[in-house]
């Protein structure tokens, strides 16, 4: 899975060439703005066919692709 | 009252870090009419310094036509100076219906609604329009004041990469389950100069069942053969759902805009867009000053062609000089130099040699994309874009930048 975020994440924001490690910061670090969230949010939700309530889409939640992972599992397995 | 020496000290400090950062704006004034040649204070208090101007949006030369300025002394005279009164009260007249009669047959669309501007146009249209359930999907270079629209709607947003119609149909794709999507573009975008492909847009649009926003604020009055517009040089008049335009530009250059498009969404925002609601519409005499216009525009494309020989004409200048350049045939040409204080030093020598011409860098532009963006005009002369030419080698050569590459030139300078 974790190959998978990074691989939308960097294709999907990221300059051709450019690339990140699982823990580089998203949102604080610039590279997702807080609009760009949708995107990644629905593509996790339709990906993964779970729902993530908006309440827990917090910048925090997808500052990095091993938190990103991490809130995913959360919702896989309830 | 409280602006307490704490207060005072925050907005100091903020100031500060602006004017630190180099990002401090400061007004430059014109003693003249707006056109193509000047008369410019600058610094403030220095003598007047004639140049000629390269940098307004006054593509047609319309801002200063005597046509225009007689139609608005009659229409000052005949319907006064302000309505004093928002447009459902008591601020219709009827040359603002006739205005927007006039505006829907030169977009060829089915009905319009004027605004105060057309970051109004933009700023209020999405949150009369959509709801939660729907979806805004927009170019990632789309104009700031669409953004502000944007932020204000209920409705959820996601981008696609610039002009990439492969990214925006994975959006589509994306957000299918959505009530109504809203696919959002410029017409001609502002900072490079290139334009939307409009033809396959409509194309997806269709397929996925989506509305399809134009911001035309760069284009209406001189893109497409009779200047109607990048719908029409794409070939789809009729087919796009929303325009919004300025009247603030081209089309005369004062003030103003609209949303024109689908007579439904053109009656959601009579009854629903916060800026037309709540605030004056354009006053009387830009009212009269736009109807000229549009009268001079529709019967004859004498001023669009001389801007398309202009824009050649300094296009292959430039290009001939050694200039790097943002491919595209608009009247906004981009002279690219990558380093901000590059830009900056290349306009004020520029301005030394009477061509007024300003440095874009970042944030208006992305990081290490600096650039001096000329916009050219019906207005000019060839004498003009001559004189302008020979400015731009004269500085290029100083800086040593002619013929070369954007990696040369940001080895020498940086991004």
């Amino acid at each position: 899975m974790k190959e998978i975020v990074k691989k939308y994440v960097i294709d999907e924001y990221m300059e051709e060439g450019d690339t990140i490690a699982y823990d580089t910061p998203l949102i604080s670090g610039g590279i997702v703005d807080s609009f760009s969230m949708v995107s990644l949010k629905r593509f996790l939700e339709n990906k993964y066919n779970i729902s993530i309530p908006d309440d827990d889409a917090t910048p925090e939640a997808f500052d990095s692709v091993n938190k990103i992972v991490d809130l995913v599992n959360r919702f896989i397995k309830k | 009252m409280a602006y307490s020496d704490k207060t005072k000290g925050i907005y100091q400090e903020t100031l500060k870090g602006i004017r630190d950062a180099g990002l401090f704006k400061v007004e430059r004034f014109i003693h003249s009419t707006q056109a193509a040649d000047i008369e410019v204070e600058f610094p403030v208090g220095s003598t007047l310094k004639k140049a000629i101007n390269i940098c307004a949006n006054n593509y047609l030369g319309l801002s200063s036509h005597p046509d225009v300025i007689k139609a608005a002394h009659e229409g000052l005279d005949v319907r006064g100076y302000g309505m004093s009164s928002v447009r459902f009260i008591c601020g219709t007249q009827d040359i603002h219906k006739e205005l927007e009669h006039k505006v829907t047959e030169f977009l060829g669309t089915e009905d319009t609604i004027l605004f105060p501007s057309c970051m109004d146009a933009n700023a209020g249209f999405f949150e009369a329009v959509l709801t939660k359930d729907d979806v805004m999907i927009s170019d990632r270079l789309v104009h700031a004041s669409i953004i502000d629209g944007i932020r204000l709607a209920p409705a959820i947003h996601d981008t696609f990469k610039h002009s990439d119609m492969a990214h925006l149909e994975n959006k589509l794709q994306l957000h299918a389950d959505k009530r109504l999507k809203v696919v959002i573009t410029d017409g001609v975008f502002s900072m490079d100069g290139d334009t939307a492909k409009l033809d396959e847009m409509v194309v997806l649009c269709e397929k996925y069942d989506a509305m399809l926003f134009l911001d035309e604020s760069h284009s209406s009055g001189f893109i497409g053969k009779t200047g109607r517009g990048t719908h029409e040089k794409c070939g789809v008049m009729g087919k796009i759902d929303v325009i919004t335009t300025t009247f603030g530009k081209a089309l005369g250059g004062a003030s103003g805009g609209c949303v024109s498009g689908r007579k439904e969404l053109v009656e959601m925002c009579r009854q629903k867009a916060r800026p037309y609601l709540f605030s004056n519409t354009i006053a009387p005499v830009v009212v009269s000053g736009v109807l000229r216009v549009l009268e001079i525009l529709s019967s004859n494309t004498e001023r669009r062609d001389k801007l398309e020989k202009n824009t050649e004409f300094w296009r292959k200048g430039l290009k001939e000089a050694g200039f790097v350049l943002k491919d595209g045939d608009t009247p906004i040409v981009p002279v690219m130099l990558f380093n901000a204080k590059l830009a900056q030093d290349v306009s004020r020598d520029l301005f030394e040699e009477g061509i007024y011409a300003i440095g874009f860098f970042f944030p208006v532009v992305p990081q290490g994309q600096a650039r001096i963006r000329t916009q050219i005009s019906a207005g000019h002369e060839i004498h003009h874009l001559e004189k302008a030419l020979e400015a731009f080698r004269k500085v290029g050569k100083k800086y040593n930048i002619l013929g070369k590459t954007k990696e040369e030139i940001i080895q020498m300078y940086g991004n």
